[in-house]
């Protein structure tokens, strides 16, 4: 054959071998938007340092399926509209195979339409019970939902005999989300919300209202949904306005910082949290404290920071989509959606995850703890 | 309960008459609303709290935040007001919101976008008082602000930098043809400005927490205070400040808790709709 006909050949030859190894090189691409800074930075910052800590170990481990994961991650900064524009990004300019995130319901729910349009899979790491409630194609959480921490809640209230409640809750979208779960799944439980104060966002003083709850005699116990500045206020003003009875929180400010922020307000509130805040006080058969101690070990020795419940969320989110793609084969979009979907008895740091078509979260109410703050720390409440 | 949402409305209000005396002053000393009065009061506080945490006493990371966020308004005049003295007043205006933008982000990086608290400087236990209860530290703020009026009072009243001052404000080309010199009233009245912003801040970082942006709402309801007293009164300023934050109280008490932000802002429109001049403020005319 003429020497141009075999050069041409042999140069074919040689692009389709390397562009099949650069397609078998391909990383994975998975996207992140998370409120690293600002009012919601408690729970974004440790999301952000766990999924960068556990994608460099996973990748230092050979990657998925021989592939790295590549991370591309933004700041919203806790803004919805931030988020928006992060996610489009992610999907449009960065073409990320997944996105991991959304710290705050009121970022996941204003992402969620661009996520079922662009069909690519979403988990999301916020709280209320509406990201999975109806069910979306392409939406899937990791943290108990707000509904599960009014339950889970209102079973402690049960076991203390208390029977009549005040909720004062936010501006959010988690707040006014899991006070609608609350006052829906109250009568269940034998609980009477008898007051129902709200404060806004970024308010500052919390004692009109509580001192109109404290002039309320029937309230045995006030239970405060929120999470960020506002559930500090408002623990510090319970304490200064001179409120005795029991305060609940939601599992929202399961962080070291609520309670430095409370100073020693926090001292005797419960609230209910995943169990690997208290990891090293676990019954040594629990099916979670392996995970869950090996989780803190690394994050603590990593950071030199205490761990949250936040960054658990992240790494049950990055392991569940990773065992996903490894089942899947492959980063493709619908078949990675589908085998999270199929995701059984995966012990992470939230419980033992078991999804289904009609369950994007796959958590039930046995492996959420109620947690009690006793000298500035974390214990299980008897 | 009245008594309890009077003492909390008493506290806050005392923050926003400080805030409001700012804005007064810098108005008086050349008619322009600085924006960036809000920012003074951050400083403060982020300042304090880093200080703190950098390992200096209280009451010094306190004495060198006043003098940082000083120093912060001196710059902010001599670098911004200064060279655009001739621009109209509300160029001037639109510059101070630019300033306190730059302000804010340079705090988000100078420092960070955390919420900060800070320690109340006599400690916490609430004090019953008329069935309420009251912070220490808010003693602390109503007391050291009611010190500040009256430490003002003195200095425009009994020295002659405070009589250039409001000679100035009153006409500034008479106090030009005095001898005032018109560029060190407007030096110090901004670097007094800052210093009085943020002391209302390190006052109230105890109670409220700081953090990177919370000038941005202090500094508007201190304006919406000394529009309420009247732009321009000082004694409008200590009036409109307490008004404001009881009024405040009594709303988020009796009326709407949620919408307890949105009583400063209805007060601005009813004020300029019904009574531009603010409670205190001159009525003044236009002599043709």
């Amino acid at each position: 054959m003429a020497l141009s006909t075999l050069a041409a050949r042999l140069s074919l030859a040689a692009l389709a071998f390397t562009a099949t190894a650069a397609l078998a090189q391909a990383p994975i691409k998975i996207g992140a938007f998370l409120a690293v800074t600002g009012p919601a930075s408690f729970l974004g910052d440790p999301e952000q340092k766990t999924l960068e800590m556990y994608i460099e170990k996973i990748n230092a481990a050979g990657g998925v399926a021989g592939r790295k994961i590549q991370f591309v991650s933004y700041d919203s900064a806790g803004d919805a509209e931030k988020a928006r524009t992060f996610a489009r990004r992610l999907i449009e300019q960065d073409k990320v195979d997944l996105i991991i995130g959304g710290s705050s319901t009121g970022e996941t729910m204003a992402v969620v339409p661009m996520v079922e349009q662009a069909q690519i899979p979403f988990i999301s790491l916020a709280g209320a019970v509406v990201i999975v409630e109806p069910v979306k194609k392409w939406v899937f959480k990791t943290p108990h939902t707000d509904r599960m921490a009014c339950e889970r809640i209102f079973l402690d209230m049960r076991s203390r005999k208390i029977q009549r409640i005040a909720l004062i809750s936010g501006a959010g979208g988690f707040d006014k989300s899991m006070r609608g779960q609350c006052l829906n799944v109250a009568g269940t439980y034998g609980i009477q919300v008898v007051a129902d104060e709200a404060y806004g966002a970024g308010d500052t003083d919390m004692t009109a209202q509580l001192t109109k709850i404290k002039g309320n005699a029937q309230v045995q116990a006030v239970l405060n949904a929120g999470f960020g500045q506002g559930p500090a206020i408002v623990t510090k003003n319970f304490k200064q306005v001179g409120l005795s009875v029991p305060l609940y929180q939601s599992h929202g400010v399961s962080s070291k910082e609520y309670i430095k922020l409370s100073g020693g307000a926090a001292e005797g509130v419960r609230l209910p949290a995943a169990a690997m805040l208290v990891a090293e006080k676990l019954p040594a058969d629990d099916v979670q404290r392996n995970v869950a101690l090996a989780y803190k070990k690394a994050y603590e020795a990593r950071y030199k920071q205490d761990i949250s419940t936040f960054g658990g969320h992240a790494y049950d989110a990055l392991y569940i989509a990773v065992e996903a793609i490894k089942r899947a084969g492959s980063a493709d979009k619908a078949k990675v959606r589908d085998e999270i979907e199929k995701t059984t008895n995966f012990v992470g740091t939230g419980g033992v995850v078991t999804m289904t078509p009609k369950d994007h979260m796959g958590l039930n109410l046995t492996h959420f703890r109620m947690l009690e703050v006793k000298n500035g720390d974390w214990s299980i409440a008897q | 309960m009245l008594a309890q949402f009077l003492l909390s409305g008493l506290t806050i209000g005392a923050i926003y008459a400080l805030v409001a005396l700012g804005f007064t002053l810098i108005y008086n000393a050349s008619h322009v609303i600085n924006f960036a009065q809000g920012e003074f009061v951050m400083v403060g506080g982020m300042a304090t709290v880093a200080l703190s945490a950098a390992g200096l006493p209280l009451p010094a990371a306190i004495a060198l935040a006043v003098v940082a966020a000083a120093a912060v308004g001196l710059a902010l005049e001599k670098f911004a007001i200064e060279p655009a003295r001739n621009a109209s007043v509300v160029s001037l205006i639109i510059i101070t919101i630019g300033a306190s933008i730059l302000l804010r982000g340079l705090a988000s990086l100078v420092w960070d976008k955390s919420i900060h608290s800070m320690k109340p400087f006599s400690g916490d236990t609430p004090i019953a008082i008329a069935g309420a209860t009251l912070l220490p530290q808010s003693l602390w703020v109503m007391g050291v602000a009611a010190v500040i009026v009256a430490l003002l009072a003195w200095f425009f009243g009994r020295t002659l930098l405070g009589k250039a001052l409001l000679a100035t404000s009153h006409n500034r080309v008479a106090a030009q043809l005095m001898g005032i010199s018109v560029r060190r009233v407007l030096l110090v009245s901004y670097g007094l400005s800052a210093a009085l912003g943020a002391v209302a801040g390190i006052l109230v970082a105890p109670i409220t927490f700081t953090s990177w942006d919370v000038g941005v709402m202090l500094g508007l309801k201190g304006f919406a205070a000394a529009i309420l007293g009247g732009m321009g009164s000082g004694a409008g300023a200590v009036v409109g400040g307490l008004a404001l934050g009881i009024l405040e109280a009594m709303g988020a008490g009796y009326l709407s808790s949620a919408y307890k932000d949105a009583i400063a802002f209805v007060l601005i429109l009813v004020v300029l709709f019904f009574l531009p001049n603010g409670l205190l403020g001159k009525r003044s005319s236009e002599r043709v």
